[in-house]
């Protein structure tokens, strides 16, 4: 890809809208269509992109192995354990409303962002591993 | 006209058994995750059209609409996503290591090689 | 705590995945997972205690009350299936250690792997028997399926990355019909709680759309649980896994399918509508039988013990199809008692197997000759786990066929009773191959006599070997507590 200029600079350009959009979309969700999921799959693919358009080498720098193994352990365990401090806090496991003492309806907001924040990490990691597996096989 | 309109559901019969048809018809294992992922696809159909409710918005409370899709049938599809994501990725990763132990993804021919191995 | 058991069932391995995948490869890792295993027992065995004492369990997810919340509920039919998973999970993991550090071809740094793909399994099948929504046993199902897979393509032998792959090809398939299945119902009753739908589906039981669910669901399940002519994966699966995989999974994964299938059937679409509108009995039944009598002769021509092991895997789901298909509280006893009996002597035969392959590097008859007089220890819990499997009194395996007899007479069906009793001796024919070439042939040619196993393997192994013939004298779990399930799934009894 080292001669083709156009794709590096349409990926550099678009790189961040992608990247910023994958936020927007993870932390919207509250109010809107949005989510762990969803976001997590965007950011993973402007990843790819990037990945695709300068190399594997590149990306593995930004993105070493070790941080996506990391992430895809700790976004399970944000999850369960936002759903153990409900338990811990006198509620049900994943009961959000006990996680703000004053307003129940804080603690869902707080409970949701933390919930889908894991699910965004770890959609986000398995989706770049699962790139990486492929992708480094058989070079 | 009845059956017209329930076109949705027809799209989810015939495309359900072009995946499953693929599946079991097909010897290249690629292929065949194909067709099952064709066949998983369907089934998101299937949900995503019960959860429609005619003239209804998508279910977001700003206090303009009153009839809403039922939200449930997406959820819930969003997990099978998710699977059939996991179930693809999974299977081609297989795929991988099955070419690089037998040298080949055709089904047939695997089969020659086992029975070898088993003689 | 103790309101919390049923969720804890679930949540304490779903935690204790991602640690075992963070920490660095080492002793630690199995110790991670092996103190998982035995909380998971502990929660269970509470579990059932609190069942037994006070009746059903129910808790609501996230504190949203059933039908809108996640329930998850637990009688006796899934407490009981609770402790038969929990405690094979525990002791096959105290039997891996040696089996991951030594023979399995995976590299140290992977390790820790292993013990988060063994405990997202268990995850999978402690959620599907724990959960009282129809979708939830979707997604654990999932789970326990996908990490499944992930086990047994680790195999030694490269045949079995084939046998993974078809076994995910014919999983999946299962899967997505139970998904349309769920689907069906939930169009027809806009309900995916168990008991929510149970009250609400005999309206709506008389229309195609519901007949159309009842039909995918049955054969979603029945792929998933082995049944003849739909157990194809099964052999190969079984056979190519590792032996601490092969012992797990077989002890396990098909008996939760099981008991899926028994929770449809008669929790959600009642007995009634399931064996009396549907006739499924007429169904089951044949293919009960055809699946005995035909996997059990396939079994004696097997040169591969392991082979020949799933083979008879494969004959055992019949028996407990069998069962059900009685639609009586003996044949249900007989067929959940066999859930509990037969996840002990297949534990105990494929981790003697795997005892065997440890020292000698394969289970294939011509190699195994001799083998008795080497390794008495682990041809004693082999002897003593096919003697359960054959049905021989004062064993596990007694007990259920005992009870499946009687059921068989109490329906004045005696040629059934008979075909029981025939097919125990199709049983003792291929047992006894094994037995006869380990105790009275020969050592072959070139094989290094190392000795026993080391005793790491060696206890978990005759921990189950020990329950077989204890179980088979104090029938008070397998077939008391077995009964209490059964007359909850009836709806009958207390």
């Amino acid at each position: 890809m080292q001669q083709y200029s156009v794709p590096r600079l349409i990926t550099k350009l678009l790189l961040p809208l992608i990247l910023l959009f994958a936020l927007y979309v993870q932390f919207h969700g509250d109010f809107g269509p949005g989510g762990g999921f969803q976001a997590g799959v965007i950011f993973a693919a402007g990843f790819v992109l990037y990945a695709l358009v300068y190399g594997l080498d590149n990306a593995r720098r930004i993105m070493p192995p070790w941080l996506l193994r990391v992430g895809v352990s700790l976004g399970v365990l944000i999850y369960a354990g936002v759903g153990v401090a409900g338990m811990l806090l006198g509620g049900a496991f994943l009961d959000y409303g006990v996680l703000d003492s004053h307003d129940p309806v804080h603690g869902q907001h707080l409970g949701i962002l933390l919930v889908e924040l894991g699910v965004g990490i770890t959609v986000a990691s398995v989706m770049i591993s699962i790139f990486y597996a492929f992708a480094g096989r058989g070079r | 006209m009845q059956i017209l309109g329930l076109y949705n559901y027809w799209i989810f019969i015939v495309l359900m058994m072009c995946g499953f048809y693929v599946v079991i018809s097909r010897g290249n294992l690629v292929k065949k995750l194909v067709g099952l992922n064709i066949f998983q696809t369907s089934v998101f159909i299937l949900y995503i059209s019960m959860g429609k409710i005619a003239g209804g918005t998508a279910p977001i409370l700003t206090g303009m609409a009153t009839i809403y899709s039922n939200p449930v049938p997406h959820v819930l599809i969003l997990t099978a996503i998710v699977v059939g994501i996991a179930t693809t990725a999974l299977g081609l990763a297989l795929v991988v290591r099955i070419h690089e132990a037998y040298g080949t993804i055709e089904e047939d021919e695997i089969h020659a090689q086992s029975e070898d191995e088993a003689l | 705590m103790t309101e919390h058991l049923p969720v804890l069932q679930v949540v304490v391995p779903l935690i204790a995945a991602p640690l075992c995948a963070l920490l660095r490869p080492g002793r630690a890792v199995w110790l991670l997972a092996m103190v998982t295993c035995a909380l998971c027992l502990l929660i269970a065995a509470l579990l059932l205690d609190r069942v037994l004492a006070q009746g059903v369990i129910s808790y609501a997810m996230g504190g949203w009350p059933a039908p809108w919340g996640i329930e998850y509920r637990v009688d006796a039919a899934n407490a009981y299936m609770l402790l038969i998973v929990a405690a094979i999970g525990a002791v096959v993991m105290a039997f891996a250690r040696t089996v991951v550090e030594q023979r399995i071809r995976l590299p140290a740094s992977k390790q820790p792997w292993f013990y988060a793909t063994y405990l997202l399994c268990l995850t999978g099948l402690l959620g599907m028997i724990v959960t009282g929504d129809a979708f939830n046993v979707f997604v654990f199902l999932e789970i326990s399926s996908l990490s499944s897979y992930v086990l047994i393509s680790i195999g030694r032998d490269r045949r079995a990355l084939t046998a993974a792959y078809q076994y995910l090809i014919m999983g999946t398939i299962g899967a997505t019909f139970i998904l349309i299945g769920i689907g069906f119902l939930y169009v027809m009753t806009g309900t995916l709680n168990m008991a929510d739908l149970a009250a609400r589906l005999p309206a709506v039981a008389d229309t195609r759309t519901v007949r159309a669910a009842f039909a995918f669901l049955t054969i979603g399940i029945s792929l998933k649980l082995a049944l003849f002519p739909l157990h194809l994966w099964l052999p190969n699966a079984y056979a190519y896994a590792p032996s601490a995989v092969t012992a797990f999974l077989a002890a396990t994964a098909t008996k939760v399918a099981i008991y899926v299938l028994l929770r449809f059937f008669f929790t959600i679409f009642g007995a009634q509508f399931s064996f009396g509108t549907m006739r499924l009995d007429a169904i089951l039944l044949p293919l009960a039988l055809a699946g005995i009598f035909s996997a059990s002769v396939v079994a004696i021509f097997q040169t591969n013990v392991k082979r020949m092991l799933a083979y008879s895997s494969v004959a055992q789901i019949g028996y407990m199809i069998l069962g059900i298909s009685l639609v009586s509280v003996t044949g249900l006893t007989a067929a959940i008692s066999h859930l509990f009996n037969h996840a002990l002597m297949k534990g105990t035969l494929f981790m003697a197997l795997g005892c065997v392959s440890f020292r000698i590097g394969a289970v294939s008859l011509d190699r195994m000759a001799g083998v008795g007089r080497i390794m008495p220890w682990t041809m004693g819990a082999f002897v003593i786990g096919g003697l359960s499997l054959i049905g021989v009194p004062m064993t596990a395996g007694f007990v259920s066929k005992w009870y499946l007899i009687l059921g068989a007479l109490e329906r004045g069906w005696w040629p059934v009773a008979l075909l029981v009793l025939f097919t125990s001796l199709l049983a003792v024919v291929y047992i006894w191959r094994v037995v006869e070439t380990a105790y009275f042939q020969p050592a072959p040619e070139g094989r290094a006599t190392t000795g026993e196993a080391p005793l790491a393997l060696l206890v978990p192994t005759w921990t189950l070997a020990l329950a077989n013939l204890y179980f088979g004298l104090d029938t008070s779990l397998n077939a008391g507590v077995a009964r209490r399930a059964a007359e909850a799934l009836l709806g009958v009894g207390p």
